[in-house]
């Protein structure tokens, strides 16, 4: 027994030994950034590199802030971006609901439609894709953007959350429509309210993804005004002889809505998405 | 709330249920409603776009205005076939997926059940492990790209004079043969957290009972993870296989922004190569039969996949 306990812990601190290790691991590159952000006149790579810079000063994260435009391309980035979750999470969860609760013609070729969508990439369509935006007159404009954001995150968030409402049980919506409601009221003051973890996860994810989008921002936007932070970040790397002090800050403050959000919202995280996704 | 509990008292003393619920076949205006905004968007943005690369892929699609489109039958799907670098590109597509979908599995899975395993420190460190996964893809390769440069990049500093595990500093990304190592290593290291998550959740739904009766049948790690742990969450490791080597297979962002197809086209990928005919040659006919091609192979090898894997119970 003695053996067997002390066998045991030695067993958890060796765990605990493999993920510090990876931790390490993952985490250096992070550090590495932050370190190379805190340094002024990063063009000349100096060496050995040192991990704590000898004089740390925040003045690239000053002049990222406030050189060019870089603030009009945060700004448009959150435009885009929440626009665009509000319009996906909304419109794939009144998808996702008709094909979890209702029988109708075409269901099947639907949805078969929906997933094979899934396999196909976005950017397969780059091309005509580009072509329609030039037709429409959505190339150069930021809701041109959002309308391609939000049609290339249906399948995935159809998917995600037509798996959960098939979770949520049907007894409940029978009672509200004897009490005379209808889908919509069931819609939006039961099944929503419901699904908040599903809700919360696939509009973090999708926010994630437009916050990111490169390369439809790359493809459709010409105009300087109309870029989102992932192209100004880039472009960055190339216009100044790459100042990496000051492509890190700039990537720094991109990153920071994203780590906030991400941790306000992680205890959702732990079910929410899965259990809807693997019991339907 | 207190609404919900009386829904849920007549819900239960409700015989006509079951009448109820048949009679939702008969709601189809609701279901349209419900369908239209997505299936409107789904129409323009997703489904005509690829009708219309499928179009034009049997073009020598002309951009100017006044000049007409002149039909090529399957010449530029005969190019492609005959076409080095786009044999190589996709060469280097599967090479990508091979390396870097295994490598992701089993590192994912490793995290996940030493993670499942502890009790102190487990948010923190999931924390740690999933930020690659939020971090956009721009920044993590310009990091990438910056940490393996050469001569005196971070990574040629840690193998020359730390480890000595090199001699001189490797120009990664210099040379054909170790510009895509970076490249691979970015798609593991990022793609960890988002496998781990997914495990970490199967893992939690394995009652706690079933291996504790198979230590008393003395069973060890090893047994107990290939004979209990495995099987049951049997179907997530099929959905992440599926889904990674989608994204493998996909892969397009990493290699765009890490090596661009350089040095001299020998680490281009099927899409990365596709969008610099399209974009930088302006030769859309052959990129939209490139990109056709691969979403032809990608949908085939997952159908293949799921019908191999697929058991009853499974999700799909």
């Amino acid at each position: 027994m003695t053996l067997k306990s002390r066998r045991g812990r030695g067993g958890a601190s060796l765990r605990y030994v493999i993920l510090l290790g990876g931790a390490v691991v993952m985490f250096i590159p992070f550090l590495w950034m932050v370190s190379t952000s805190l340094k002024e006149y990063a063009f000349v790579i100096e060496f050995p590199p040192k991990l704590i810079p000898s004089e740390p000063t925040l003045n690239n994260f000053v002049e990222a802030w406030t050189t060019g435009q870089f603030q009009l391309y945060f700004k448009n980035s959150l435009i885009v971006a929440t626009t665009s979750v509000v319009l996906a999470v909304l419109i794939s969860a009144m998808m996702a609901y008709a094909f979890a609760r209702f029988d109708f013609p075409g269901k099947e070729i639907l949805f078969f439609g929906t997933l094979l969508l899934l396999m196909v990439p976005n950017i397969i369509g780059i091309i005509p894709q580009f072509l329609l935006a030039k037709t429409l007159g959505l190339r150069n404009s930021l809701f041109g953007l959002v309308l391609f954001y939000v049609a290339t995150s249906l399948p995935l968030n159809t998917f995600l959350l037509r798996g959960f409402f098939e979770t949520l049980p049907k007894e409940m919506e029978d009672a509200m429509l004897i009490d005379g409601a209808n889908y919509f009221t069931i819609f939006t003051r039961m099944i929503l309210p419901l699904s908040k973890p599903a809700l919360a996860t696939v509009s973090i994810f999708s926010l994630l993804g437009f916050w990111d989008e490169y390369v439809l921002a790359l493809t459709f936007i010409d105009d300087q005004t109309k870029r989102t932070l992932p192209i100004a970040i880039a472009s960055f790397h190339g216009q100044h002889g790459t100042d990496w002090g000051l492509v890190f800050a700039a990537s720094l403050i991109a990153m920071i809505p994203i780590v906030a959000l991400y941790m306000a919202l992680q205890r959702y995280f732990t079910g929410g998405l899965t259990t809807g996704a693997f019991k339907g | 709330m207190n609404l919900f509990s009386r829904w849920r008292q007549k819900a239960s003393g409700n015989r006509k249920a079951k009448e109820r619920s048949s009679s939702r076949a008969r709601q189809l205006p609701t279901v349209i409603v419900f369908l239209l905004p997505g299936i409107f968007l789904f129409l323009v943005f997703n489904i005509y776009p690829l009708l219309k690369a499928f179009q034009i892929s049997f073009y020598d699609w002309s951009i100017a205005p006044n000049k007409p489109s002149e039909f090529v039958g399957l010449a530029n799907y005969a190019q492609a076939l005959k076409d080095p670098i786009a044999r190589l590109a996709f060469r280097n597509t599967v090479l990508y997926t091979i390396i870097t979908v295994p490598g992701q599995i089993v590192l994912a899975m490793a995290a996940a059940l030493l993670l499942n395993s502890i009790t102190r420190g487990k948010v923190l460190l999931r924390t740690i492990y999933y930020l690659p996964v939020i971090t956009s893809w721009v920044i993590v390769s310009l990091l990438f790209r910056y940490m393996f440069q050469s001569p005196n990049g971070f990574i040629n500093y840690i193998l020359v004079n730390v480890l000595h595990l090199a001699e001189t500093p490797i120009g990664w990304l210099q040379s054909a043969s170790t510009a895509m190592i970076p490249v691979w290593l970015l798609g593991i290291w990022k793609g960890i957290g988002w496998s781990m998550v997914i495990f970490l959740a199967a893992l939690q739904t394995i009652p706690e009972e079933i291996y504790e009766a198979a230590a008393i049948d003395g069973a060890g790690s090893f047994h107990k993870l290939m004979q209990i742990t495995l099987p049951l969450i049997r179907p997530t490791l099929v959905f992440v296989v599926v889904m990674l080597m989608i994204g493998g297979l996909n892969v397009f962002l990493p290699v765009a922004l890490v090596t661009n197809g350089g040095p001299l086209q020998q680490t281009e990928v099927v899409l990365t190569y596709m969008y610099h005919q399209a974009f930088d040659f302006l030769d859309f006919g052959y990129g939209s039969a490139l990109a056709f091609m691969m979403a032809v192979f990608i949908v085939s090898l997952s159908f293949i996949q799921i019908k191999f894997f697929r058991q009853p119970g499974d999700i799909y």
